[in-house]
C-alpha cells in the first residue's frame, strides 16, 4: 500500500475502511538466509536496507516483545552529525544524508524536521573546540555555522543571555539538524522491510544460539529453533544479555538515560538547544511540549527508570539558559536502557564465531544514528566488508589502542 | 538511592562517584599478565540484569571506597562493604 493524497481522499470519501495491516504476522520458518536479533529501530532499518538496496528477502526480524518497543520509541528523537572525530563524523553525515531522503525512499511520514540544532558556547576556549568541531563537519560534507550572540538572539531572544556563571557567548551551529517522529521510523522501515518480503516475527524471544565448532547455524527461539546462515544481533540496551547466551563479554555497561516532557505550550523554541556548561538539550514537539534530557544517572541500571539527583541536574541546566520554563509543569518522564561503550563509540561488526554479527554500544545517540547503522550493518551482511565510514566501529579496538573518544573523558563508561 | 554506609550509615548515592563491577579489585600484575588479558580486566565487562557487586566511592563523605551489591533491575541495595576488607579477605596485603 503506498500513500498519496488521492488514497487518503478516497478513504475519506468511503469511511476509511480501505485501510489495511501494513506489515504480516508470519510464523517463522524454519531456515532463513539472515536473521536479525532485536525488532527495533536499528534492526528495522537493517531488514529494510538488504531488502532494498542489496536484494537479500530471505530474511527474519526478531522481536522479543512488540515491534519498535525499545528505545526507538522512548527517545527525545534528535536528528544531527556534529561530531569531531574522524571515525563517527562521516558515518553520522551519510546518517543524516540518508534522514534528508527517508520519508520519499520509504514512503512514510517520518515529520522529518530539520529546524536546527544549536550548541552553545560559554567560554573562549569552547568557542575553539567548537569552531575546530565546525571545521571538521564541514570537511565531512556536512554544515556548520558559528554564530555570535547577535546571530543567536535572532532565533532565541529568549535565553539567558547574561547568566551570571554561564554568560552565552556563541554557538555553533547546524541549520541542516532537527527531530523526527521517532515511532513512525520503525513502522516506515518495517512496512518497507515487510512488503519486500522480509518476515518480521514479534514475541519471539531469544534464547540461545545454535553454535558448532565456532560458526553459528541458527537461533533458539521461543517459537522453536531457526536456522540461517548469518545471525545479525541487534539488540542495544540488552547487548550483553544477548550475546552472552553466545559466551561473549562486550565492553559495554548498561546504564539509565532519562528523558522528559512538558505540558504542551505555544511554539516557542525554534530548533534543538543544548547547554555548553552542562548537559541539558530541549526542543519542542509538534504537540507543544518540551521534550528535554542530560545525563545518563552513572550507575549500571536495567530498569527503565532513574533516581531524583540526574533530574535535579537537569533542570538546572534548563534554568541556566532559559529560566522562562521554570513555570512549566512535567507532564512525563522515563528512562531507557543505554549500551555505553567504554569510549562512547559504537559497534558495527563481525564477532569471533563465524556467521554471527554485532551491532550495539549506541551509548545515548542511537537514534539519529538509525539509518546509516541499519544501511551499514546491511552493508556488512551482505558484502562481508565493512562499509568505508563504519569501518571503525570495530569490537577489537580497544586492544589495538584505536578508541573512538569522541568525548576525550577517557575508557570508562559513565563518563561519556 | 540511599546507600547505607557501614561507618557513617544511610547516605544518598549522589555524594558518590561510581566506577563499576567489583570485579575490578582483582587487578591483574602488569607485568606478567599479557595484552589481551589487561584488555580484558580494563574493557570487558559482564554487566548483568539482577545483582550485581560494584564500586562506589564516597567522594563527598568518608572518601571511603565501598562494595555495593545492588540489583540492577530494582535497584534495591542488599549489602554494602567497605572495598578495603573485600580486598583484604581476598587475600591482598593493602
Amino acid at each position: 500500500m503506498r500513500y498519496s493524497a488521492f488514497k487518503i481522499l478516497k478513504e475519506a470519501l468511503t469511511g476509511n475502511r480501505g485501510w489495511k495491516p501494513v506489515w504480516r504476522h508470519p510464523e517463522p520458518n524454519p531456515e532463513y538466509d539472515i536473521i536479525i536479533v532485536g525488532g527495533g529501530g536499528h534492526g528495522l532499518a537493517t531488514a529494510y536496507y538488504l531488502a532494498k538496496r542489496f536484494g537479500l528477502t530471505n530474511v527474519a526480524v526478531l522481536e522479543k516483545g512488540w515491534l519498535g518497543s525499545g528505545n526507538i520509541g522512548r527517545n527525545t528523537t534528535i536528528i544531527r552529525s556534529n561530531y569531531l572525530l574522524e571515525g563517527n563524523q562521516p558515518f553520522y553525515e551519510l546518517s543524516l544524508k540518508l534522514w534528508e531522503g527517508l520519508e520519499q525512499d520509504f514512503n512514510y511520514n517520518a515529520m522529518v524536521s530539520q529546524r536546527g540544532i544549536m550548541n552553545l558556547i560559554h567560554s573562549d576556549a569552547q568557542r575553539d573546540a567548537f569552531v575546530r568541531r565546525g571545521n571538521a563537519m564541514r570537511l565531512s560534507g556536512a554544515d556548520a555555522v558559528i554564530l555570535d550572540r547577535d546571530g543567536i538572539r535572532e532565533k532565541c531572544p529568549f535565553l539567558d543571555f547574561d547568566n551570571a556563571r554561564f554568560p552565552i557567548q556563541g554557538a555553533i551551529w547546524q541549520p541542516r539538524g532537527g527531530t523526527v517522529r521517532h515511532d513512525a521510523v520503525a513502522w516506515g522501515y518495517a512496512r518497507g522491510a515487510d512488503e519486500r518480503g522480509v518476515d518480521i516475527i514479534q514475541n519471539c524471544e531469544v534464547t540461545g544460539f545454535q553454535i558448532e565448532n565456532g560458526v553459528c547455524h541458527g537461533v533458539e527461539t521461543s517459537k522453536g529453533p531457526i536456522r540461517a546462515k548469518k545471525i545479525a544481533v541487534c539488540v542495544a540496551g540488552s547487548s550483553s544479555r544477548v550475546m552472552e547466551k553466545a559466551g561473549m563479554r562486550l565492553p559495554i555497561e548498561s546504564h539509565v538515560l532519562q528523558a522528559f516532557v512538558s505540558e504542551g505550550l505555544k511554539p516557542v523554541i525554534p530548533g534543538v538547544i543544548t547547554f555548553g556548561a552542562g548537559h541539558f538539550y530541549v526542543s519542542q514537539s509538534n504537540k507543544g511540549g518540551l521534550v528535554f534530557g542530560g545525563d545518563i544517572d552513572g550507575y549500571n541500571s536495567y530498569a527503565q527508570r532513574g533516581n531524583l539527583p540526574v533530574v535535579e541536574d537537569v533542570c538546572e541546566g534548563g534554568m541556566a539558559i532559559m529560566p522562562m520554563i521554570g513555570r512549566a509543569r512535567l507532564l512525563r518522564m522515563w528512562g531507557g536502557i543505554m549500551d555505553m561503550s567504554m569510549d562512547g563509540s559504537p559497534f558495527i561488526d563481525k564477532t569471533g564465531i563465524d556467521g554471527l554479527y554485532f551491532n550495539g554500544g549506541w551509548c545515548y545517540g542511537g537514534f539519529k544514528a538509525t539509518p546509516a547503522s541499519g544501511f551499514c550493518y546491511a552493508h556488512l551482511l551482505a558484502t562481508g566488508a565493512p562499509h568505508p565510514v563504519a569501518q571503525h566501529y570495530r569490537l577489537d579496538r580497544f586492544l589495538r589502542g584505536a578508541a573512538i573518544d569522541e568525548k576525550g573523558s577517557g575508557a570508562q563508561p559513565n563518563l561519556h | 538511592m540511599i546507600i547505607e554506609h557501614p561507618l557513617l550509615g544511610p547516605r544518598d548515592a549522589a555524594e558518590f562517584v561510581y566506577l563499576g563491577d567489583a570485579a575490578m579489585i582483582d587487578r591483574p600484575d602488569g607485568m606478567t599478565v599479557d595484552d589481551t588479558g589487561m584488555h580484558d580486566y580494563m574493557y570487558l565487562r559482564d554487566n548483568p540484569a539482577g545483582d550485581i557487586r560494584e564500586l562506589w566511592y564516597h567522594e563527598q563523605g568518608d572518601r571511603s571506597w565501598l562494595v555495593v551489591t545492588r540489583n540492577t533491575i530494582t535497584h534495591e541495595i542488599t549489602k554494602v562493604e567497605l572495598a578495603r576488607d573485600v580486598a583484604r579477605r581476598s587475600g591482598r596485603s593493602r
